[in-house]
């Protein structure tokens, strides 16, 4: 066909036909569309398996904070040392030698240990809080005094390390921090049966402590619930109530541009800045306690407030005008319109945006650091004006203490600060499928 | 919208609650250097425990931060007690007193020795302060002689000190901010700088700027303040070499050893008698307008001088820290007893 058509009119000049040139470069086309697949997909893999790495690197780091090793004392109360007088008064049961009991204790296990070197590694074989945890025990149960019995003790940090195989028995004693006659009584009270690693409680129901066996995140934890409820209670309401206002009522001016520049600007704001804010606002100004759940909480709310209002400005937006024009035609107030019928409507997505900016607010170290909650705390805060801090902190924290425990105990926290951050996505994206509806 | 300003109303309720709460404390404030908080914090939680009063806040902010927090003022908002890892400064003392606190009590509890470590694959250096200073300075005396500085041109360390290995100088220590660089600077460098005597002649500032300056091409690098880190990456990297404190090369001397410094080994006599050439003083400074105010605060100083913790067998010592001679602890156990305020020119 083409050649007739050259042959009928010459003067016409040789144009290709469509198909001829699709087909000329079609393997090359196709080519560069498999490198774009193969691009995407070694992206893909490469991202994947970062996010496998880190896992893999944390839970096998922090698998072992979660388990204990314990070692069994048979304790015998003496009651001439604890109560001498017989009056069960709980102040006279307090004041008792329990540190002395502990390790008296230890000497009649292993009677060869003579010499002051020999039986200091002998007493850092338990932790240093086995002799509170007698005293505890004594006090909720004064019927145990006169009376021999099996406690389990935690091990010391340094020996948990052993049992758990952290630490290597072939390189030369000196270079260990467990000595040989250490290595020796664990191996003779594991063959007793007196050794047991068991689910570490003291991990859920402790706050912080310098002794790895006696650490816990439930200080960390309660102090991160404080300063988020204090951040959904001021960041939702004022948030959502700032995106109703300039979505739906505000006039469309120059300044309300310049409200809606700076609001997205703000999001981008490094977090630190919100901290140094919060310094000389909340804490120089207001004078409010440092180290507080409740400046915390302040602060984070400045933080996570262009989000909400971001996320639900979107949400308002993407509820159909219809619904606005349907509920003016049939009489509504605006405000009836928009609390009536728009804001049920936009309430999914905005909560959604919430949830994402909480968990933000939850992985948040930075800006805490200016208001002092970057502390080393040990009672669990128990109120919005108690020192505490958040789990962030406690693992920055962690991950700087000397002592080698204390690794598995940051990787352990991570685990759990990661398991709720993937809660709190989850439950968003749960609402977002569930309520979101679709126009 | 019920539901909104009901939630609105409670926050409201609660900032106003709060408020009236901080006008009293009944907790020990305490702030400072980021070398005395393993120690401190050991003494707060045991203090914590075995009495009756709040187990102590401490915060980690470096020896400088926490006396700037701490000279600002009396009153329930500042701390109570600094921590840190140098001695306070003229200057400091002067914005306390500026700032209305006039009695501090200061408080020595022991020392700390400044490691200079590589990992236990590669062999233990022996170095003198002088190879140090020539290895890490930004400006150093011409190798080709004459009393002249130039920028320093060395990249391993047999160029420094033939007796030295053949391996490039990569350094890994703690950023400006950190004590730790302080004491590293004035005892590890200056001392080196002071070997060679034309610099030692040298005008104060000049001899400081001389003395004082790391180089900043990249064979010293600034690795944070995180010293497990740097043990990591010792691990790592066999060649390099690491600074940081004695309490972290107690706590891994299966992974690192320390370099002997003039001779003498980082351990813990040698830095007790001050034979190691790189050891300072930690201290802590109570501010005694608190005491009586806030309820604890001289029972935990005399829990962190006793000779159960800062003592030679003390269980502070299990720590890494360094206990003072027993003459020297028992004057600043007197006073913590006695409160007995600093002079307040130094």
């Amino acid at each position: 066909m083409t050649e007739d058509n050259s042959t009928l009119s010459p003067n016409i000049p040789k144009r290709p036909r469509t198909i001829d040139v699709v087909r000329k470069n079609i393997n090359k086309r196709n080519a560069a569309e498999r490198r774009f697949q193969l691009y995407g997909k070694v992206a893909i893999a490469l991202a994947i398996s970062f996010v496998f790495i880190l896992f893999f690197d944390i839970i096998n780091k922090g698998k072992g904070a979660f388990v204990q090793s314990y070692i069994a004392l048979d304790i015998y109360l003496d009651e001439q040392q604890i109560d001498p007088d017989g009056t069960r008064d709980p102040a006279v049961i307090a004041d008792a030698n329990y540190f002395g009991i502990i390790r008296s204790n230890l000497r009649e296990m292993f009677p060869e240990v003579s010499s002051r070197q020999e039986r200091r590694n002998l007493y850092s074989l338990v932790s240093s809080g086995a002799s509170y945890q007698l005293a505890d025990l004594v006090r909720e149960h004064p019927e145990y005094i006169g009376n021999t019995f099996r406690l389990w003790v935690p091990a010391d940090d340094d020996i948990d390390m052993l049992i758990k195989g952290y630490i290597d028995r072939n390189i030369p004693e000196d270079d260990r921090r467990i000595k040989d006659n250490q290595i020796a009584w664990i191996d003779k009270l594991n063959e007793e049966g007196r050794v047991k690693t068991q689910f570490n409680t003291t991990f859920f129901t402790a706050g912080d402590s310098r002794d790895a066996e006696l650490a816990g995140i439930l200080g960390a934890l309660s102090g991160s619930f404080f300063t988020l409820i204090v951040t959904l209670l001021l960041s939702f309401p004022i948030g959502v109530a700032a995106a109703i206002y300039l979505e739906e009522f505000a006039p469309q001016n120059r300044l309300t541009d310049i409200i809606e520049v700076n609001i997205n600007n703000l999001a981008a704001v490094p977090s630190i800045v919100f901290g140094l804010l919060g310094l000389a606002v909340f804490i120089n100004f207001f004078a409010l306690p440092r180290s507080a759940p409740l400046v915390g909480g302040l602060v984070l709310t400045l933080m996570t407030l262009p989000t909400i209002i971001i996320s639900s400005r979107a949400a308002l937006k993407s509820v159909p005008p219809a619904i606005r024009e349907a509920a003016i035609g049939l009489g509504a107030s605006k405000m009836q319109m928009v609390f009536n019928h728009v804001l049920p409507l936009a309430l999914p997505g905005m909560l959604t945006g919430t949830i994402i900016g909480m968990a933000q607010a939850l992985g948040e170290t930075a800006p805490l650091l200016m208001i002092g909650m970057v502390a080393f705390i040990v009672d669990v805060p128990s109120s919005f004006t108690d020192p505490s801090t958040v789990l962030p902190v406690q693992i920055f924290l962690w991950a700087d203490s000397p002592e080698r425990a204390f690794v598995e105990k940051t990787s352990g926290a991570i685990m759990v600060l990661l398991a709720f951050l993937i809660t709190m996505n989850a439950v968003a994206v749960f609402i977002r499928k569930k309520l979101e509806r679709r126009w | 919208m019920n539901k909104l300003i009901t939630s609105m109303a409670a926050t409201a309720l609660l900032t106003a609650a709060t408020v009236g709460q901080a006008a009293s404390r009944d907790y020990v404030s305490i702030v400072g250097s980021s070398t005395v908080y393993p120690f401190a914090t050991v003494v707060a939680e045991r203090f914590g425990k075995s009495t009756s009063f709040k187990t102590p806040k401490i915060e980690s902010t470096g020896s400088g931060g926490g006396l700037k927090l701490f000279c600002a003022g009396v009153g329930v908002e500042h701390p109570d007690i600094t921590n840190a890892s140098r001695r306070i400064k003229q200057t400091e003392l002067d914005q306390c007193v500026e700032n209305g606190v006039k009695e501090i009590i200061e408080v020595k509890v022991g020392y700390d020795g400044i490691a200079f470590a590589n990992s236990k694959k590669s062999a233990q250096l022996e170095v003198e302060l002088k190879d140090i200073f020539l290895a890490l300075a930004k400006e150093v005396p011409d190798p080709k002689g004459g009393e002249k500085l130039v920028a320093n041109p060395y990249t391993t360390w047999n160029e420094v000190n033939p007796n030295l290995p053949n391996t490039k100088i990569e350094v890994l220590g703690p950023p400006p901010t950190s004590g730790t660089r302080d004491a590293f600077v004035e005892l590890g460098m200056e001392g080196g700088c002071n070997q060679i005597d034309w610099i030692k002649a040298l005008a104060k500032d000049k001899h400081r700027t001389v003395c004082h300056s790391i180089r900043e091409d990249g064979a010293y690098v600034e690795a944070g303040e995180n010293d497990n880190l740097i043990v990591q990456k010792l691990e790592a990297n066999p060649n390099a070499y690491g600074i940081f404190g004695y309490s972290f090369l107690d706590q891994n001397s299966d992974k690192v050893h320390g370099a002997k410094v003039g001779g003498v080994e980082p351990e813990f006599d040698a830095i007790a008698n001050g034979e190691y050439p790189v050891s300072r003083s930690l201290y802590f400074y109570i501010k005694k307008a608190h005491v009586g105010t806030i309820p604890g605060i001289q029972e935990y100083a005399k829990e962190f001088v006793s000779e159960n913790a800062s003592g030679e067998e003390g269980y502070l010592s299990d720590r890494g820290l360094i206990p003072a001679p027993s003459e020297e602890h028992q004057s600043y156990q007197k006073a913590v007893n006695g409160l007995e305020p600093m002079p307040s020119k130094i």
